[in-house]
């Protein structure tokens, strides 16, 4: 994993200095709110529904054990002993006070952690493969790239005030798990028709208001152009971005107005302007991070305990069957912890449980931790024959839910439980559809299925994606939840079509039931999964199931 | 024609810890919106409003809420006011405790 240097260091610490002056001036009124905002925004300090909301960046969602363990003391310490993962791959605490968020960013620069451009009109937290490094069907590491990326986007000059946030995600294997195509811009390794690596570069998707999927701006373009070529795009953006209408601002407007030929003439030409400043000192540079991101030493030993752990106990092998992926190295597994056990907070952890997920990362997973944009945190690298052990620790911790990909792995943002811009709960229905589900005992037989819950039309919740979305609307001072069906956020992505008026909160929980019980009703069998059963049927049947004609709902 | 005027409260969030306070009438910013200030006159609520605005070194983001006279005195209309007397649904945290 990629240590600070000394230029790292010395940048963030100097950018806490500031901000507790920055805060120190607040407080004692020199400043108002209005000169504030921009500068805590800056770090990542936002002002929700009950208390100030700091979101702390969690660089393509890679964590060491340390940084976990600071986590974890952080929300003991200035917090309400938990911290919220977002689909960004970022932390989030909820209660923070003022005064002491200066000491937290020291203490998150003490592990090199900052909450620096997780808001505003800049480059976001670049994300990528929560499976990076070690997913099976990878081509290469996407985490180096994205180290670039940070590097070269973190107090980049030009792109301080862009017209609008600036979303990038990169994925290093077959199947798209970094959501690319939902990105300002989506990076996806691809190799040429000579075995080379390189990026095929999507711009201008994006969900919120309007939700777009990305377009192919270059098709191949060679790893060692990959940082002139994106700040091509982000210049022509600066420049060519409205910024009269907030909601048109973003890029994937800017593509949709201008037309990707035009975008891709002036990417070109900007991209041709600027290829020979970048004289190879990015490349030195990506050269000293790929060094920092070598795989680990993968060892070759006997998997039988696994599979007699397997035979044995089948709770072991449920979960086993849900929480695993496939690892590129032999004897290995990938281990999805769910921070969604059955009526609990999608996302949210407790210090203990941190802790826990640290020390199992130290133990048996080469020091190593992701968060997923689905909320969920991952062990990258553990030997089959540790499972059982990493299994039996999980479950003591209350985080051996064998749920992933399942109904109740949902998504769903804070919602109006916590943020200014909510216009509907979303937590409280993601509790209510789990549990339920759970107390039915069918999530297994319902098989893959993704639900995604936004809180308002930005969309964190990623609902345009979710094989199920539900969007919590404002309707004449009533929480009403809008359902759209067949989304998909990877390599095929599509955005759900929506299913017909909204539900009040007491509606949704039993139409969703409605429309999974009646999938299991049209599915040609049990490996039709409901997105397959969706594309195969359309949106009709689903539409009859979840509003009942009256005569039929007379004749029930 | 403009709307008629509905009562309202002068809300705000607390300068140090961000939690919902309500400006009452004797100039307190109050944890409590039952004893905030119900303006029932427009012209005065603009005014008091105004008056909350100046006092940044003390609160944020101060703003207009609709309010309605309860028992114990104001209370919200909206869900969304509502929620801020009380904290959030998934946690007892916030007012919620903090009051009782």
């Amino acid at each position: 994993m990629y240590t600070y240097n000394d230029f790292d260091e010395a940048f963030v610490r100097s950018r806490v200095a500031q901000f507790r002056a920055q805060v120190e001036r607040r407080i004692d009124g020199s400043l108002t709110e209005d000169e504030f905002k921009p500068l805590r925004l800056m770090n990542g300090l936002y002002l929700q529904l009950h208390a100030y909301m700091l979101r702390v960046a969690v660089p393509y969602g890679t964590l060491n054990p340390s940084q976990m363990r600071q986590l974890a003391d952080i929300a003991d310490r200035w917090d309400k002993g938990y911290g919220h993962f977002t689909t960004r791959q970022n932390i989030q605490y909820n209660w923070p006070k003022l005064q002491d968020v200066p000491d937290t960013l020291e203490a998150l620069a003490d592990v090199g952690m900052h909450a620096i451009q997780t808001s505003g009109n800049t480059i976001r937290n670049v994300t990528a493969d929560h499976f990076a490094g070690a997913a099976a069907d990878e081509i290469e590491d996407p985490r180096p790239v994205a180290e670039l990326l940070r590097q070269w986007s973190t107090d980049h000059p030009e792109f301080q005030f862009l017209p609008r946030k600036f979303k990038i995600a990169v994925s290093g294997a077959e199947h798209d798990r970094a959501v690319t195509k939902a990105h300002d811009i989506g990076l996806r390794m691809v190799r040429n028709a000579a075995g080379e690596p390189g990026f095929e570069v999507i711009v201008g998707g994006g969900l919120g208001r309007t939700p777009m999927v990305g377009k192919v701006l270059r098709d191949f373009l060679p790893k060692a152009d990959l940082l002139p070529y994106v700040e091509a795009i982000v210049s022509v953006y600066n420049l060519l971005g409205r910024r009269d209408n907030k909601y048109k601002a973003r890029i994937k407007i800017t593509v949709h107005e201008n037309g990707l030929e035009k975008i891709q003439e002036l990417v070109e030409e900007r991209f041709a302007a600027i290829r020979g400043e970048f004289t190879g000192f990015d490349q030195d540079l990506l050269t000293e991070i790929e060094a920092a991101f070598a795989p680990p030493a993968f060892v070759t030993k006997s998997t039988d305990g696994y599979e007699a752990a397997r035979l044995a106990n089948p709770a072991f092998r449920s979960w086993t069957d849900t929480n695993l992926a496939d690892h590129k190295a032999d004897g290995y597994a990938i281990v999805s912890i769910s921070i969604k056990k059955h009526g609990q907070t999608p996302g949210d952890a407790t210090s203990d449980q941190m802790r826990v997920m640290a020390d199992l990362a130290e133990r048996y997973s080469h020091g190593e931790l992701r968060i997923s944009h689905e909320q969920n945190v991952i062990l990258p690298h553990v030997h089959q024959s540790d499972l059982p052990a990493v299994y039996a620790a999980l479950r003591e911790a209350d985080l051996a839910t064998a749920n992933i990909g399942l109904v109740s792995d949902i998504i769903a943002c804070p919602g109006m439980d916590y943020c200014a811009l909510a216009t509907a709960r979303s937590i409280p229905i993601a509790q209510e559809i789990a549990t339920r589900f759970d107390d039915l005992k069918i999530e297994h037989e319902i098989g893959a299925l993704k639900i995604k819950i936004s809180g308002c039309i930005n969309a964190c919740g990623h609902h345009h994606v979710g094989h199920i979305g539900i969007l919590g609307l404002d309707r004449a001072g009533v929480e009403n939840y809008q359902i759209t069906l067949g989304g998909d956020g990877t390599e095929t992505t599509t955005i759900g079509e929506r299913a017909g008026p909204g539900f009040s909160a007491d509606e949704i929980m039993p139409a969703i039931e409605r429309l999974v019980k009646g999938y299991l009703d049209l599915r040609t069998d049990e490996t039709e999964t409901f997105l397959q059963t969706y594309r195969r049927l359309g949106l009709a049947p689903f539409k009859e199931i979840l509003y009942p004609s009256e005569e039929k709902a007379n004749a029930a | 024609m403009a709307r008629a005027f509905t009562p309202k409260v002068v809300t705000a969030n607390a300068l140090l810890e961000g939690d919902a306070v309500w400006l009452t009438e004797d100039d307190r910013w109050t944890r409590d919106i039952a004893e905030a200030e119900l303006l029932t006159d427009e012209a005065h609520a603009e005014l008091r409003l105004l008056e909350a605005q100046s006092r940044a070194g003390e609160i944020a983001d101060a703003y207009l809420a609709d309010a309605k006279s309860g028992e114990r005195g104001p209370e919200p209309t909206h869900f969304r006011e509502e929620f801020r007397t009380r904290g959030p649904s998934n946690y007892r945290h916030g007012k919620q405790v903090e009051l009782n």
